[in-house]
């Protein structure tokens, strides 16, 4: 029957020494419990799981230690009951030595199982969960990459699959874990084939690849599959295929080409071409998990090698420490040169023997030196092309290399780096010795961090000019912002001084003599008043009211009280005279104030009018003329003021200190004024003021001047000239302080200034 | 027709060659007005090779002004992030001699390097946001300031605002996710001492092939 299904060859390949043999002389083995597991958290391809239990916690076999983060990641369980003693950086089966985050599990030796949910009939399942099942037993690629199980046999719908490949060829020397377990466990492979098949919606060749360098195995699932056929109809489109032994026939890309004659482009994944290729290992894992829930806690590894006392397959448990392993199988530490995990075509040699056994370890390899001969020193490379002409995937090694050399990546890329398999297959047939696949290795690494950089450097790019963006922006939101302003600044303005030509709006005009109460007719004034005088008359009577008290009985009228009610009389007395005194002042000021608009030149019919007369006449008023006028007012204003300041003067008012301290700060703003008129070139007293208030300030001018003479005239001569000398120097002192500021701030009237201070300098000589 | 031609050779080659210069000058004018490139595409190239850390060593403010100063005629080994690799690479694209990083403007470190805020001491002053070039710190006023370390280029611009100095430039570490297979050593060691050692052996153990270049070296002196 397998005579009739055509086979094609592989291009390249090598066919180095099997060293099979050794390791199949015994049966599958078991170990003892270690005394610790150690389980990391990536063993597969993608991201690592992360911990669902706690240092401390207790364990059961099976059970869920670490859950997939995501679709591409795979589910950890303990693989014997114990307690969790560590949740940290462990080391890891890898070539870089590194550590990584691993669970660590001190056993208890009781072996105690979760309970498994056993599924008699998938059948009857639905597909989904039963992928489910299998993700959730955390199966993932066995025969090397680590591939999520759950992930490969839900292709996307886009994909039609016609053809299951299950890859038994296991084509590297010294491996045969998938051999003994195709042997041994034929009819488990044919289970897990069947269910992988249906969970593809059967496709139409199911394939078994068997390297021929495998009779037994051959054999054995034939047999398996013969039985099969009696109850599952659908065995008999199971075919065995068995094809001669060549390295690397066990790649999946190879294996597809060898059983189905087409080719992966490249780029792609073999779902695209319609095939999914599972391994046998692979297969019966899922198997379990679907039929017993077991979820994957151990695989069979190869320990083979001549420093191994005895070389035969193990089922080891996922995260038994390897030197663990190696010590029980009789390791000499002093015949092996090193310990490699994996094949010695594609593995790697362990950094460190404290590492554990995991998901892909599928053989531990302690050669001696003899075994394994050391490799002679890399030469230069003779061009002699045995490398391309062994490439499984039909590359160019040597050119590869040289790009690899001069870390040429486009040229790499061009040349299809990434289609290279790391067979080592080139390596193997150099006969320069030159560590092509390490190149190739460091050159793919290489790329891809590039690839990375790349990308972070768009996206720095990205941000960056982002960035600018949002700056320029946010800086022309505020410039429109600011020109906004400065235009409705303007708009104002030009509103103002066209209404002020027209007919100027009197709620605009500030009128110094009406700051007090701007909003209140003289007529609401007074009422206002009136009122206040009312209701201080009542709060007194109030006040005045005999006390009563509330409970006679027990509560007299106390001192106490009776004071406090003398006190709130005085109160309502004061705030009454006050109302009082409000009200005259009004009364007085009112025919005044009527009075005011009269002496306008504007017609004086309506307040209005008026209003707009006076503020068109002091928006025509000159600098000089506005002081003036302003200095009047305050004039007026320190007038009244000193008027209250008597009335409270002979009403013994306790206002007094505060009408005083009003009346002197009047006359610093008259000072002020006065001291800005002359600024301006103008002595107020020469100003044709003719107004009272000013001839009161005069008056005060007068008075001072007075005093000062008769102050003067009590002192000798000497005393005066010295008296009159110092008063000059402060002037002159002030004159020169002046010009300073003048100049400094390019005052219009520097002139002036100086004239002055050459003037009093002048005197000052004359003294 | 081909009377004129036969007894003018002369003046009839004169004319279909004037007539092809006259139709293949139409055709070219009219591809560079259809097909005219907006803005240069050199400075996008260069944009391209440069780091894009905005880092402001070279003296400019940012990586794709220094670009456009590269094409006005500026040095091109003024980019210490980038460093030699930058170089050779701009050298490559600009066709000149690629000299070596101008010392003044920094020093290649060939780690990267990513700010990091000592978080007890921010004051949440917020200056180390306004210089971060990439908006990769985040924060508001008298809050702490985390930054965002995927997206830190290390170009130190944040240390120096800063009032009371809790930014250190810390290197990132190498872990599973980046770490590759590096290249064979091929002249660190001499040839007797590699034999002597024991090194892996297999086809892509790491070491292997270390004195590539000296066995080569030393066959030449032989």
């Amino acid at each position: 029957m397998t005579s009739l299904i055509p086979i094609w060859e592989l291009p390249g390949g090598i066919h180095p020494t099997e060293n099979k043999t050794q390791s199949l002389q015994l049966p599958i083995g078991y170990l003892p419990l270690p005394p610790q597991l150690v389980i990391p958290l990536n063993q597969h391809l993608g991201k690592p799981a992360h911990p669902v239990v706690q240092p401390g916690d207790r364990v059961l076999k099976g059970q869920l230690i670490a859950a997939a983060e995501g679709t591409f990641s795979a589910n950890t369980h303990a693989s014997t009951s114990g307690t969790v003693i560590a949740i940290a950086d462990q080391n890891i089966p890898h070539a870089s030595g590194m550590t990584a985050e691993s669970i660590v599990i001190e056993p208890d030796q009781k072996e105690e199982w979760i309970n498994l949910e056993t599924c008699e009939d998938y059948l009857q399942q639905d597909r989904l969960v039963l992928l489910d099942k299998i993700r959730a037993a955390g199966v993932a690629g066995m025969g090397g990459a680590g591939f999520p199980t759950a992930v490969k046999l839900a292709p996307k719908s886009t994909q039609v699959i016609d053809t299951l490949v299950i890859n038994g060829a296991e084509c590297e020397p010294y491996i045969t874990a998938d051999d003994i377990l195709m042997q041994e466990r034929a009819d488990q492979l044919i289970e897990g084939v069947l269910l992988t098949s249906h969970i593809l919606h059967h496709p139409k060749n199911i394939l078994i690849g068997i390297e021929d360098n495998k009779p037994k195995a051959i054999a054995a699932v034939k047999a398996a599959v013969e039985i099969a056929q009696q109850t599952n109809p659908e065995a008999a489109n199971i075919k065995v295929v068995s094809f001669p032994t060549k390295y690397p026939s066990g790649g999946a890309k190879q294996l597809i080409y060898i059983l189905t004659g087409r080719e992966i482009p490249s780029g792609h994944h073999s779902a695209d071409i319609g095939v999914i290729c599972v391994n046998v290992a692979t297969t019966i894992a899922a198997w379990r998990a679907v039929r017993f829930g077991e979820p994957l806690i151990s695989r069979i590894t190869t320990l083979v090698g001549e420093a191994l006392s005895e070389q035969r397959n193990m089922e080891l448990l996922l995260g038994t420490p390897i030197d663990y392993v190696l010590q029980q199988q009789g390791f000499d530490a002093k015949r092996a040169s090193r310990v490699i995990m994996g094949g010695p075509m594609m593995g790697f040699t362990l950094p460190a023997l404290n590492v554990p056994v995991i998901k892909t370890t599928n053989c531990l390899l302690a050669p001696t030196a003899k075994e394994l001969p050391l490799p002679d020193p890399a030469q230069a490379c003779i061009r002699c092309g045995l490398c391309a002409e062994v490439c499984p995937a039909n590359l160019l090694p040597q050119q590869l290399f040289w790009y690899a050399q001069a870390e040429d990546f486009d040229r790499l890329e061009s040349h299809n780096l990434f289609d290279c398999i790391e067979c080592g297959a080139c390596s193997y047939v150099c006969p320069s010795s030159i560590p092509l696949v390490q190149y190739y290795r460091a050159a793919k690494g290489s790329i891809r961090q590039h690839l990375i950089e790349k990308e972070k450097s768009d996206r720095s790019r990205q941000r960056f000019e982002f960035r600018k963006e949002r700056l320029a922006k946010e800086e022309a939101e505020k410039e429109a912002k600011r020109l906004a302003r400065q235009k409705a600044a303007e708009e104002a303005k030009k509103q103002l001084a066209d209404k002020q030509a027209a007919a100027p709006v009197p709620a605009q005009i500030v009128d110094p003599t009406k700051v007090a109460a701007p909003e209140l007719s003289p007529d609401e004034q007074k009422a206002k008043l009136e009122r206040l005088v009312a209701a201080a008359k009542n709060a007194l009577e109030f006040a005045q009211k005999p006390l009563v008290s509330r409970d006679p009985k027990n509560k007299p009228i106390t001192e106490e009280q009776l004071e406090k009610q003398a006190a709130r009389i005085k109160q309502a007395e004061l705030k009454l005279s006050e109302a009082e005194n409000k009200l005259a002042e009004f009364l007085a000021q009112a025919p005044a104030q009527a009075a005011t608009p009269t002496t306008s030149a504007a017609p004086a019919d309506d307040p209005v009018a008026a209003a707009i007369a006076r503020a068109q006449a002091k928006m025509n008023l000159s600098p000089t003329d506005k002081l003036k006028a302003d200095l009047e007012s305050l004039q007026t204003r320190l007038q009244k003021a000193q008027e209250k300041v008597e009335a409270a003067k002979t009403e013994g008012s306790s206002n007094l200190d505060a009408l005083q301290q009003g009346a002197e700060k009047l006359q610093q703003k008259i000072e002020q004024t006065i001291a800005s008129l002359k600024e301006l070139g103008i002595d107020a007293s020469a100003a044709p003021v003719v107004s009272e208030p000013e001839k009161s300030a005069a008056e005060l001018a007068i008075e001072k001047a007075k005093a000062k003479a008769a102050a003067l005239a009590t002192m000798s001569d000497d005393e005066k000239r010295a008296e009159q000398r110092k008063s000059l120097e402060d002037r002159l002192q002030k004159a020169r302080e002046r010009l300073v500021k003048a100049e400094a701030e390019n005052d219009a009237n520097v002139e002036v200034f100086r004239s002055s201070v050459e003037k009093l300098e002048i005197k000052l000589k004359g003294m | 027709m081909i009377d004129f031609i036969s007894q003018n050779l002369l003046i009839s080659a004169l004319i279909a060659l004037g007539g092809l210069s006259i139709l293949f000058g139409a055709v070219l004018g009219f591809a560079a007005v259809k097909f005219k490139v907006e803005g240069d595409p050199l400075v996008e190239q260069i944009d391209a090779l440069l780091p894009q850390t905005q880092c402001g060593q070279c003296g400019h403010p940012g990586c794709k002004p220094y670009a456009q100063a590269i094409v006005a005629g500026e040095a091109i080994n003024k980019c210490p992030p980038g460093g030699q690799a930058t170089i050779n690479a701009l050298a490559d694209l600009l066709d000149v001699e690629a000299p070596s990083l101008d010392a003044e403007h920094g020093e290649h470190l060939d780690v990267k390097r990513v700010a990091f805020i000592r978080e007890d001491e921010c004051i949440g002053c917020t200056k180390c946001i306004q210089a971060c070039p990439m908006d990769a710190i985040l924060g508001a006023a008298k809050q702490m300031h985390p930054v965002i370390a995927d997206e830190c280029t290390g170009c130190d611009l944040c240390v120096e605002p800063c009032p009371v100095d809790c930014i250190d430039m810390i290197p990132v570490q190498s872990d599973l996710t980046n770490w590759h297979w590096s290249l064979p050593a091929t002249n660190q060691k001499p040839v007797f001492t590699l034999i002597a050692q024991e090194l892996p052996l297999i086809a892509t153990d790491a070491g292997r092939g270390e004195a590539y270049v000296k066995s080569d070296d030393t066959g030449k002196a032989a």
